[in-house]
């Protein structure tokens, strides 16, 4: 068993990491930080996962959101994709071993990977929309957030989602309020057989290595560990009974890399851009001078009072 | 279980089957992981579908839903013909030596003594033969011993027979019994670990059985790592179940009496518990203690010798049973007109739904105490097609008392494991819900009351109830576990020494061996005494040391009986007392008397080459034949579901289990494979706890939509797209429901045919957050389990259609 993490006392405990700590901002620059905190990573062991959704309720619990209630849409993903509110969502991959004709059931839990060279860092125009800590966690600033969508398109594994209530983008912080006091994330808390462990990164690594041991011995000869060096290697990793093949579980891409234009954008084209922005701008003004304010409509009202969550009239 | 959820970890081999204990048991699930990393443990999940277990499974196998006694058969087959099987420990530990009365049979399909009109047998020639001495004889080589006719009656099941009956390919079955055989070494142990998936069928006792004939022959009960494993399905089911859930029962597994039994002595004639061995403890000697004790502390001053401690006060039954399935049959009939519904929803968790809402229509009142507004309390509300009632036919009156869920309320739970947990209100209950001892209180007291002013046929049980409670309106739970655990109710002299009390009136007992025949003692459930004595609650203990890390946790609350975490444990040492296996002891006899990390399951003196292991069984062996203990065999035989796609192969005109009870106008309602060609079964999903959390938002968006799955070939037979909607109908009902299209249910070949299996889960209604759906009860026969009428929700007939799905 994976030694819990001591229950936290009834005091208040100071964070152990903060701003002092920044490694990265986006569209902006942080000064050296002082020191460098132990990087930090979550272990998704697939090969324990029984798929029992434990981490998105506590997902939804910690951070006080709510999925609404969907439909099925033919398979036990639900919701089928990530939502602003659910920040972790589990994918069935059925799978037919072509080697032993047996069928596998691939259960990943999904979310954000917390990558170290992270691409929805690198295309987010807003300055300090999204800040990366010494420990790896990289986390998104809502107030600084102008909803632009860049950072889905930055990010290799599409995770980021924009609200439609505050049209601001959302994802997995790690629990980075939990990380801060000493706790592990509400995932990890509250999955039952361990298929979630955290740590340091080195730890996991050497976790990781245990349960790859016992997965060749039961026959799994291609297990192994994702922690995809094309992104610099993530802190949140996993366990894959075929790690040869990443791919199979339900389109974990095998050599993730940040797209070639927000690398190109992070470089001259980014002033460029910022230059068409304000053109819009200065376009936007204009416009106004012109035409007037635009209204909106009752019924645009009363959409945007629903999307609020208020009582519709 | 016979063993815990912490001693899982200790296994070699986890056996699911009849379960799915990853989806409906995820936390206690995590010592089948702890025995994977710990010991290298292998898991096998059978089951008709691909389930979350078998995703992280070593080995899985289909199996057509309704067929395991055949393949278990199959196995104990081949343990036996490969020479698996432990033998000192099946000579010594079970009654495979045994001879059998001359006349026993077996043919066709039925034992010897079947009457057909009365689909019952005359059991008397499943019985022992005795000797001049009284015992019974004993020789495994004698034709007639258990032995050799548990080998003839397996012998059939050949691997070829298991596939033919079962579909499941006949590679896979002999992998698993290679894997499953290994365990008869003495240092090997296998658990099987089950659930609804054996008990609700027509022959679900015999299921469990069957496993544990297998468990038997490989040594594997009784000891660490081992054992016969329930999973109980509500938080507190085993805790119901103890106190007396059967409607024959009275707490602590004693019997109602019958009609039959018109005094104390003629019941306790047949409860007498000879010993049919030499020099065995047949502990159900001590049956009238808890009786009396049981009758004390119902009654308390005015029970009394002279009264025979007013059993004439307690109900005699005219019939085996008031089950469930009776109870709305009479229901159905008029005959039963008020209902009190306590924590139950039966609108969707009892067969042909249908059949129940005419029950519940024609009562007169229904007592509805929940912490929920469930579907039963509003069964006469119309919800369109979810709920097509006519309000206005309905006269029944409908009164809701809110109640407190568990974490409103303080007291205990008993777990599968058979431990007492004691917890604490979390929190207030909401509105003007009120505790169940509250509402129970209130009501009884105003009875009494009642009872006192105008009398009444046969006030006598009610008005000397003993309710010495500090507040007689809500009695505390405190209060409740001390009656449980049993008092005495008169100073108790040392019987060598008359001057000497040993316990002093009002004082607790320490545990069941104190308890009296002569009215000193009282005790609500004999089982549970211990839990709440002079030493405390025991129930409230939270130390989780665990000396040599045995799994056993010893002063972590406190497990039925005497705090013994491994019942049968004695059986893990050999004829003479030493340890099976060095590296997992657990007790041992240390030359004078019995020690170990667990409590003796035994008398601390009893000699290991002298007194069995089963010391609740007359024989002080465990039975592989069950004598005329079950009314549908003293062997278990493949019998097919009510309602199944083939014909039983063994015995074709057999239709379901010879002896289940079928009331009138219910076999018309069972349907055949040519209008029902597919093989339904139902279960519980992972997301959702039984119809409770369909009310919390959470749990509703994680699986918001009641769905149905079927395989591959069947969907495109039927031209059915996975998210599309499917009607599937049986003889009893239709529901609408979304498709999972799916491949890990597979089409399955039994006898010849292709056999396509429909999963319908059963979360949802038409109250709560979720969307609203149905139930697979509106589709169910009703039949129950031969032995204890557990209805068969497990195996049934339906056919499905793909519709157009409803206007949004």
């Amino acid at each position: 068993m994976f030694p819990p993490l001591p229950n936290p006392t009834v005091q208040p405990t100071p964070a152990v990491f903060g701003e002092q700590d920044l490694i990265r901002r986006s569209a902006s620059s942080v000064p050296a930080p002082a020191r460098q905190l132990t990087p930090m990573a979550k272990l998704i062991d697939v090969s324990k996962c029984i798929g029992c959704k434990a981490c998105q309720a506590a997902c939804l619990e910690w951070n006080d959101l709510r999925q609404e209630v969907g439909s099925n849409v033919g398979v036990y993903d639900n919701p089928s994709d990530l939502t602003p509110d659910s920040l972790t969502v589990m994918r069935f991959t059925e799978w037919v071993n072509p080697e032993t004709q047996n069928l596998e059931w691939l259960i990943r839990k999904d979310g954000c990977m917390h990558c170290a060279d992270p691409g929805c860092l690198k295309a987010c125009p807003a300055p300090g929309a999204i800040v990366q800590y010494s420990n790896g966690i990289v986390d998104f600033v809502h107030e600084n957030c102008i909803g632009c969508g860049y950072c889905i398109k930055g990010c290799p594994f599409n995770i980021p989602r924009i609200s439609k209530v505050d049209n601001k983008a959302y994802k997995c912080t790690l629990c980075s309020d939990r990380v801060a006091v000493g706790q592990g994330p509400a995932c990890q808390k509250a999955c039952p057989t361990q298929a979630i462990v955290f740590g340091t990164k080195d730890d996991m690594k050497k976790w990781a290595d245990a349960r790859i041991t016992d997965l060749k011995s039961r026959g799994y000869k291609n297990a192994g560990l994702y922690d995809p060096p094309g992104v610099d290697g993530t802190h949140v990793m996993y366990v894959l009974q075929h790690a040869d093949q990443p791919q199979i579980y339900a389109g974990l891409p095998a050599n993730p890399r940040i797209s070639l234009i927000v690398e190109v954008w992070k470089g001259v084209t980014k002033y460029a851009g910022l230059a068409a922005m304000a053109g819009m701008a200065i376009f936007g003004a204009l416009h106004y001078l012109v035409t007037g304010p635009n209204n909106v409509s009752p019924d645009e009202e009363e959409k945007a009072k629903h999307l609020a969550g208020g009582p519709a009239s | 279980m016979t063993n815990s959820w912490t001693d899982i970890k200790n296994t070699d081999l986890v056996v699911i089957m009849g379960g799915n204990a990853a989806e409906a048991h995820p936390c206690g699930f995590k010592w089948v992981t702890e025995a994977k990393a710990n010991r290298g443990a292998k898991l096998i999940v059978v089951d008709p579908r691909f389930t979350r277990s078998a995703a992280v499974a070593d080995m899985y196998a289909p199996i057509r839903q309704g067929t395991d006694i055949a393949f278990l058969l199959g196995v104990i087959k081949y343990c036996i013909e490969n020479d698996k099987v432990q033998w000192e420990y099946t000579k010594a530990f079970t009654n495979a030596p045994y001879i059998v009365k001359e006349g026993f049979g077996y043919q066709d399909g039925l034992f010897t003594g079947y009457d057909e009109t009365k689909r019952d047998y005359d059991r008397s020639t499943w019985e022992y033969e005795l000797g001049d001495d009284g015992y019974v004889k004993s020789d495994i080589d004698h034709p007639r011993s258990v032995w050799n006719l548990l080998k003839k009656h397996v012998s059939i099941y050949t691997p070829e027979l298991v596939e033919r009956i079962c579909g499941t390919p006949k590679d896979k079955f002999t992998k698993i019994c290679e894997m499953i055989a290994e365990t008869s070494s003495p240092t090997k142990t296998m658990t099987s670990m089950y659930a609804l998936g054996w008990t609700q069928h027509s022959k679900g006792s015999q299921n469990i059985r069957t496993m544990a004939m297998l468990q038997l022959i490989l040594g594997n009960i009784g000891v660490r790592g081992g054992g016969m494993n329930a999973l109980r399905g509500h938080s507190n089911i085993q805790g119901l179940t103890d106190l007396g859930l059967m409607s024959n029962l009275i707490p602590g597994y004693l019997t109602i009496p019958t009609e039959k039994e018109p005094t104390l002595d003629a019941y306790m004639s047949t409860r007498g518990f000879k010993p049919m061995r030499p020099n065995q403890m047949s502990y159900w000697q001590n049956y009238k203690k808890f009786m009396v004790s049981f009758l004390k502390s119902m009654w308390g001053d005015a029970a009394t010798a002279d009264n025979s401690f007013a059993y004439d006060w307690l109900p005699k039954l005219d019939v085996p049973g008031y089950d469930v399935l009776r109870a709305f049959e009479l229901m159905h009939q008029g005959k039963m007109n008020g209902y009190f519904c306590q924590g139950f929803n039966p609108l969707l968790s009892f067969p042909n739904r249908k059949k129940i809402t005419a029950a519940l229509s024609k009562l007169k009142f229904l007592v509805i105490m929940d912490p929920l507004d469930t579907e039963t309390s509003r069964f006469w509300e119309n919800h369109g097609d979810f709920n097509d009632v006519d309000t206005a036919k309905i006269q029944t009156e409908v009164i809701q008392l809110p109640s407190t869920c568990f974490a409103e309320d303080t007291g205990s739970l008993t777990n599968s494991g058979r431990q007492l947990h004691w917890h604490w209100a979390g929190g207030m209950p909401p509105g003007e819900a009120k505790k169940d001892a509250w509402i129970m209180a209130q009501i009884y007291t105003r009875l009494k009351a009642l009872y006192q002013k105008e009398g009444g046929a046969v006030p006598e049980p009610i008005v000397n109830l003993d309710w010495r409670y500090k507040d007689p309106g809500e009695p505390s739970p405190e209060e409740l576990a001390k009656e449980m655990n049993g008092s005495a109710t008169e100073d108790i002299a040392d019987p060598n020494d008359p001057t000497k009390i040993v316990l002093a009136k009002g004082k607790q007992v320490v545990s069941f061996a104190a308890l009296r025949d002569d009215g000193k003692t009282a005790c609500g459930c004999w089982i549970y005494s211990g839990c709440f004595n002079e030493a405390g609650n025991n129930m409230a203990r939270r130390d989780n040391k665990d000396p040599d890390d045995t799994g056993a946790f010893p002063n972590w609350a406190w497990s039925w009986p005497v705090n013994r975490r491994i019942i049968y444990n004695r059986a893990s040492a050999d004829t003479n007392g030493n340890p099976w296996d060095p590296s997992r002891k657990l007790l041992w006899w240390d030359g004078a008397k019995w020690t170990g990390y667990d409590v003796p399951d035994i008398i601390p003196t009893g000699k290991p080459n002298e007194v069995g292991p089963f010391i609740m069984n007359p024989e002080g062996t465990a039975r592989l034949f069950a004598r005329g203990m079950m009314r549908d065999g003293p062997f278990p035989a493949h019998y097919e579901p009510f309602e199944a796609p083939i014909a039983n192969v063994i015995a074709p005109k057999i239709r379901g289990n010879p002896v289940a009870r079928v009331f009138k106008g219910d076999l018309e309602q069972f349907g055949d494979a040519k209008e029902f060609p597919y093989a339904a079964t139902s279960y519980r999903l992972t997301e959702h706890f039984h119809f409770w959390t369909k009310h919390v938002q959470i749990n509703a968006s994680l699986q918001p939509e009641f769905f149905v799955e079927i395989g591959e070939d069947l969907a495109k037979e039927k031209g059915i797209k996975s998210g599309s909607w499917v009607r599937v109908w049986s003889k009893r009902g239709s529901v609408k429901a979304k498709a999972v299209v799916t491949k890990r249910i597979r089409t399955l070949t039994c006898d010849g045919k292709a056999v396509h299996i429909v999963g319908i889960p059963l979360h949802w209604g038409f109250m709560g957050r979720a969307k609203m759906g149905f139930g697979p009860n509106s589709l169910t026969p009703y039949v129950g389990d031969a032995n204890i009428e557990t209805p068969e929700y497990k195996a049934f007939l339906v056919d499905i259609e793909p519709i157009a799905g409803p206007v949004a």
